[in-house]
């Protein structure tokens, strides 16, 4: 008898009592969060001098404070330009990322071509990956400013007779930013699709070989289609990534978005609103992009539960 | 044929090994050199004012950079341990225990694993006012104990290690799920724990946006925090060796850990992500 209630003993309570924590602290600082958010978006609070005025219900008039501009047209909204801006400067790094990813990947994963020092390689493209990227802003705002050493060697080779002023162009500030995110990224991307490549199975790629086919053939035949999948999920969380810029520009352009708004990010201006305490507007701001993200993130999911649910880790 | 391709793919690597070093390397020369040598233009030799430069970074009185460090360490740190405590528990309770709320558990947290944290910010900001925490490291480090990131790490780590035997052979033995836990899954997580402490540590201390926000006083400003201070300062009147040498303070703890460690992070990279 005893021994069949021993049998019997549940561990069911255990699992939830470990997985406690985690739910009672995400619903207190994320969850609770994130719904206040929502629930801000509908009031409208404000500062004369000193004195916190409201919060008055307003309705949606946040959300149409958001979505339409100075103009009253929803075009003109400054939602779109800081959204185009966020999408340049991520295109600006992510097109040169992706495509010297797959190109030092295939190298690397490439056995007859038997790359020498792969392990220095790989250590120095990572390498800008951990920087801190407001260091790095600082460093390179150093580098390519009017009196900088960019500027000096320009001048000494008789490049340029005047100083450039780099970050005073929206083509030099938004290439600083792009060729920032690219040194920032690459290296990861290439890792991660090494991973991929070096997971398909040898002999595709012997036969084809016996077959005659060119490297160039091979790559665009049988490994593209078949890392098509990482290439995917890459690519969704580089640009959910990309739309959360915000260290970069704000130490690069000390918070301005300048020249002339251009380098303005989504979450720079989310920081603004923040910053300044307009709560209402910030609210709407963020419930907005709150639901674009979400069907991003949403897409990211389902590789990543299609994966989790056909087996192990990527290794 | 073969020959060149091998030399266009070293010529690439190379150029983009000078790219990646290049900006680093130039901090590092001018962290050297005094303001009116830094400003005569680059030189590839380093000068003689490290240590002055050095000194009057740190006894500065308008930039408080021990304070700064110390705070990024106590912030970095605080965020590891609890990261890595609540995500290895929560992935051994999912992993090792069957529960109604299973299934439904983990599927959650993966859905809720690419949401930016910069979209509850407003909300988390008004939360931290009425408990009264601005300034203070605790909404930083309490909430790190939801990590869903870490957490798919380590739940896909144990798929592959953990086995059921080990826990149901401390069972026996008559330890509690609790010391089993704490004494036996834990030790075994060592190499996954060993990765994802220098993920965590990593992004903590180069963590900006919500520090910015939430650490006004200068006695709990971050390094980020300090830089952001230099950025915005009237730098024409500002000691360029102190800028660079601040910048290079600010990085060397993670670039340091790095290079020690490259090889193990380097192959964490890929192990975090999906297989194709």
């Amino acid at each position: 008898m005893a021994k069949i209630k021993a049998k019997g003993v549940s561990y069911a309570k255990w699992g939830y009592i470990f997985i406690a924590p985690f739910f009672i602290v995400f619903s207190i600082f994320t969850l609770y969060p994130v719904l206040m958010t929502f629930y801000y978006s509908f009031f409208e609070r404000f500062m004369i001098g000193l004195n916190q005025h409201g919060p008055y219900y307003v309705g949606l008039d946040n959300y149409v404070a958001v979505l339409t501009g100075a103009d009253g047209s929803f075009f003109s909204s400054n939602l779109w330009q800081y959204f185009l801006n966020t999408l340049i400067m991520w295109l600006l790094g992510f097109v040169p990322q992706i495509a010297a990813s797959l190109l030092l990947a295939a190298w690397f994963t490439d056995l007859r071509l038997n790359l020498k020092m792969q392990g220095f390689f790989k250590t120095v493209i990572y390498l800008p990956n951990i920087i801190m990227a407001a260091a790095f802003s600082m460093l390179m705002f150093q580098l390519f400013d009017t009196i900088g050493p960019v500027n000096a060697t320009l001048l000494r080779m008789d490049v340029v007779e005047e100083p450039v002023r780099f970050l005073s162009s929206t083509m030099g500030a938004r290439g600083i930013i792009g060729l920032m995110n690219f040194i920032m990224w690459f290296g990861n991307t290439t890792i991660l699709l090494m991973a991929a490549m070096m997971g398909i199975d040898p002999a595709l790629f012997e036969a084809a070989e016996i077959d005659g086919a060119s490297p160039r053939d091979i790559f665009w035949k049988i490994t593209m289609p078949l890392i098509n999948p990482i290439l995917v999920y890459v690519m969704i969380t580089s640009m959910i990534g990309g739309l959360q810029m915000f260290d970069i520009p704000q130490i690069l352009t000390n918070t301005s978005g300048g020249p002339n708004n251009t380098t303005m990010t989504l979450i720079m201006h989310l920081n603004q609103h923040l910053f300044s305490r307009n709560f209402g507007m910030a609210g709407a701001f963020s419930a907005l992009l709150f639901i674009g993200m979400s069907a991003l993130s949403l897409l990211v999911f389902k590789t990543v539960a299609n994966n989790a649910a056909s087996g192990g880790p990527g290794h | 044929m073969i020959k060149l391709r091998r030399f266009l793919s070293y010529a690439t690597l190379i150029f983009l090994v000078l790219l990646c070093l290049f900006p680093f390397f130039v901090l590092l020369m001018n962290a050297t050199r005094a303001h009116a040598e830094v400003l005569r233009g680059f030189s590839f030799f380093p000068g003689a004012s490290m240590v002055n430069n050095f000194r009057n970074v740190i006894e500065n009185p308008n930039m408080p950079v021990i304070r700064a460090t110390i705070n990024s360490f106590i912030l970095a740190i605080g965020t590891v341990l609890m990261v890595l405590y609540f995500s290895t528990l929560t992935a051994f309770g999912i992993h090792a225990y069957n529960f109604k709320l299973k299934k439904f558990a983990f599927v959650f947290i993966l859905l809720i694993m690419m949401l930016p944290v910069q979209l509850s910010a407003l909300g988390f900001i008004r939360l931290v006012e009425t408990m009264n925490l601005r300034n203070s490291f605790i909404p930083f480090i309490i909430p790190a104990a939801a990590s869903p990131v870490t957490f798919f790490f380590m739940i896909q780590y144990m798929k592959s290690t953990l086995s059921v035997e080990i826990i149901e052979a401390a069972r026996i033995d008559g330890s509690n799920e609790f010391m089993t836990f704490n004494r036996i899954v834990l030790p075994l997580m060592k190499p996954a724990l060993a990765v994802q402490a220098i993920f965590t540590f990593v992004g903590t201390w180069n963590s900006f946006f919500m520090p910015a926000l939430l650490l006004d006083d200068p006695d709990m400003h971050t390094l980020p925090i300090l830089i952001s201070r230099l950025r915005g300062a009237d730098f024409l009147n500002f000691d360029l060796g102190q800028v660079y040498m601040l910048i290079g303070l600010s990085i060397l703890p993670v670039v340091v850990v790095y290079l020690i460690l490259s090889k193990y992070i380097v192959a964490g990279v890929s192990l975090g992500g999906v297989k194709g």
